[in-house]
C-alpha cells in the first residue's frame, strides 16, 4: 500500500473506495471479489462492481475483431482503453464520488501486462490510463501457472485465439502458446508487486482462508468504512452494519 | 512529374511508435490535411489527388472514421448514447491506429504519397477543446508517425458557420461543442467550440510544423496555395 492511497485520478476527493483484483485467468480472483461483494452488501455498503471489457459501447467491435483476429496490439490495446474508459468516465467515477465501494474485476494492471507483453511500449500505456485513479488496495492474486491453467481447463473445450495469446506467434498449439503467454503476463504482474503497491494473495490457498485475508485487509486499510476493527465480523452473517 | 525513387528510410514517430513492428522502412511520403467540416478540406483532398495521380505518384488517400473494424462502430455508438470526453478520444484513436497499420503504413512502405484527410490533430484538438489534459492528449497519439507535410485550413468561425449550414443544413452536434454546454444558442456554441479549435490548431503549428492556410478564400485559391506548397515539397525531396 502507498501513503496516499487515493492521490491520482479524479477520485481525488472521493469518499468512496476502489478496490481491486488482479491475476491471471484462473487464479480464483473472480469467486474472491464475488465473496467480498457479498459481504459488503450484507455490511450495509453501496457497492458497484464492475469487470474488465464489459462496456455496450466497444464490446461488440472487440469481439468482431477478436473473432476475424484483425487486432493489432495498439488496436487491441486502445480498444480495451476506450471500454475501460467508458465504464470509468460512466460508472466509476462518479460512483466513488458519491461514496461507492466500486470493486474491479481487473483494472488497468492487467492493460499494464498484456499490452506490454503484446509489445506496446510500458511508458506509452502508462500514459494512456493516468487518469485512472489508484485503487485503495489491488489485491494480486498469485497462483502457480499449472494450477491456474487447470482450473481454466475444467469444462472448456479449447482456448480463445487472444487468450492464449495466439497473436504472439509464440507456438502454434494452442496450449503451449497459453502457457507462455500466461507466464509473460505474470512476470509483468511480479514486477508491479512493489511498484503499484499489491497485496498479494497466495491463491493456492482455500477459498474460505483467502477470502478472510482479503476481508481482513479491506477492515485495516479502510477503517473509514467503519467495517469494525477486524476482530470479528469477517463471516457474512457478522454484526450488522454500523452507521 | 514523377519525383526520383527515394532510398527507404526509418519511420519516424512523435512518441514510443509501435515498438513490436521493429524498425519500418518506407520509401512513401505522408501528407496531412486538416481543417474543421466545411472548410472544404475533403473536396481539397479529391482534387489533390487527382492531381498527383496525374503526375504519375501512386497516391492513397485516407481519413477518420474509415476503419473497417470500428468506424460504423463509433457512429453507431455515437447515436446511441452520449459517449464521455476520453472514452471519444481513445474510440477515435482507436480507429486511427487501425488504419494506421492496415493501411497507412503498407502504402508507405510500398511507396505511396499517404494524402490524410485529417490525421491526429484534429483529434488531439478536440480532446483538448473538451477540456481534457493537454499532455494526455498528445502523449495518446504517440503511436502516429511524424508526417512530412501538414496543412490546416484556417477559416473563420463566422464563415464556417455559414459554409456548414449551407451544406449540411443544420449543425452536428458534436461539431458545434453542444455537449460543452458552452451556450444554450447552438451558434454560439459553435463560434466558441471552433475558436477553441482554432486555437489549438494554431499552438500546434509551430509544434508540428503545420502550415497553416487562409481557408476562408475560394476553392481555387486554396487548391492553388495547397498545390504549389506540396509540388515545392516533392520536388525538394
Amino acid at each position: 500500500m502507498t501513503g496516499d492511497p487515493r492521490r491520482g485520478g479524479s477520485a481525488d476527493s472521493s469518499r468512496g473506495a476502489l478496490i481491486v483484483v488482479e491475476g491471471v485467468d484462473g487464479s480464483g480472483k473472480s469467486t474472491q471479489l464475488r465473496l467480498l461483494d457479498k459481504w459488503l452488501r450484507a455490511k450495509g455498503m453501496s457497492v458497484y462492481a464492475t469487470e474488465w471489457n464489459s462496456s455496450d459501447v466497444v464490446r461488440e467491435i472487440t469481439s468482431r475483431g477478436k473473432k476475424k483476429a484483425l487486432l493489432t496490439p495498439t488496436t487491441f490495446s486502445l480498444l480495451h482503453a476506450t471500454d475501460f474508459a467508458d465504464r470509468y468516465e460512466r460508472d466509476m467515477a462518479p460512483l466513488l464520488r458519491a461514496g461507492y465501494v466500486v470493486l474491479a474485476d481487473r483494472y488497468v494492471y492487467t492493460a499494464f501486462a498484456r499490452d506490454v507483453v503484446r509489445g506496446c511500449s510500458a511508458r506509452w500505456v502508462r500514459k494512456v490510463y493516468d487518469f485512472a485513479a489508484k485503487p485503495d488496495i489491488t489485491f494480486y492474486f498469485q497462483a502457480p501457472i499449472d494450477l491456474a491453467m487447470s482450473r481454466i481447463m475444467v469444462g472448456r473445450p479449447k482456448i480463445k485465439y487472444y487468450e492464449a495469446g495466439m497473436d504472439l506467434n509464440l507456438s502454434n498449439d494452442a496450449l503451449d502458446s497459453y502457457r507462455i503467454y500466461q507466464s509473460r503476463i505474470v512476470e509483468e504482474y511480479e514486477r508491479m508487486i512493489r511498484r503499484d503497491g499489491f497485496s498479494v494473495v497466495d491463491a493456492s490457498k482455500d477459498i474460505e482462508e483467502q477470502q478472510m485475508l482479503v476481508r481482513r485487509k479491506v477492515v485495516d486499510a479502510l477503517p473509514g468504512l467503519g467495517l469494525g476493527d477486524g476482530g470479528a465480523g469477517l463471516g457474512a452473517e457478522g454484526p450488522e452494519a454500523r452507521r | 512529374m514523377l519525383t526520383r525513387s527515394s532510398e527507404p528510410r526509418p519511420l519516424e514517430f512523435y512518441g514510443d511508435g509501435l515498438p513490436y513492428l521493429g524498425e519500418v522502412m518506407v520509401k512513401g511520403r505522408l501528407i496531412v490535411i486538416e481543417g474543421p467540416d466545411g472548410s472544404g478540406r475533403s473536396t481539397q483532398v479529391q482534387s489533390i489527388v487527382t492531381r498527383l495521380e496525374s503526375d504519375g505518384h501512386a497516391v492513397v488517400d485516407t481519413g477518420l472514421k474509415r476503419s473497417e473494424l470500428i468506424g460504423q462502430g463509433i457512429l453507431e455508438a455515437k447515436q446511441r448514447l452520449p459517449l464521455g470526453k476520453r472514452t471519444l478520444t481513445l474510440f477515435y484513436a482507436a480507429d486511427f491506429v487501425d488504419q494506421l497499420e492496415h493501411k497507412i503504413i503498407p502504402a508507405l512502405q510500398a511507396g505511396y504519397i499517404v494524402l490524410a484527410d485529417r490525421y491526429i490533430f484534429t483529434l488531439i484538438a478536440r480532446s483538448i477543446a473538451r477540456g481534457l489534459p493537454r499532455n494526455w492528449s498528445h502523449n495518446v497519439f504517440g503511436f502516429a508517425p511524424k508526417v512530412d507535410l501538414a496543412f490546416y485550413l484556417d477559416v473563420k468561425p463566422s464563415v464556417l458557420f455559414h459554409r456548414v449550414f449551407q451544406k449540411y443544413g443544420n449543425l452536428d452536434y458534436y461539431e458545434s461543442g453542444a455537449d460543452l454546454g458552452l451556450s444554450d444558442n447552438l451558434y454560439d456554441s459553435f463560434i466558441a467550440y471552433q475558436n477553441r479549435m482554432a486555437k489549438e490548431f494554431a499552438a500546434m503549428a509551430s509544434q508540428y510544423g503545420m502550415v497553416r492556410v487562409d481557408g476562408d478564400r475560394s476553392i481555387g485559391d486554396v487548391n492553388a496555395s495547397l498545390q504549389s506548397k506540396i509540388d515545392e515539397y516533392l520536388k525538394s525531396i
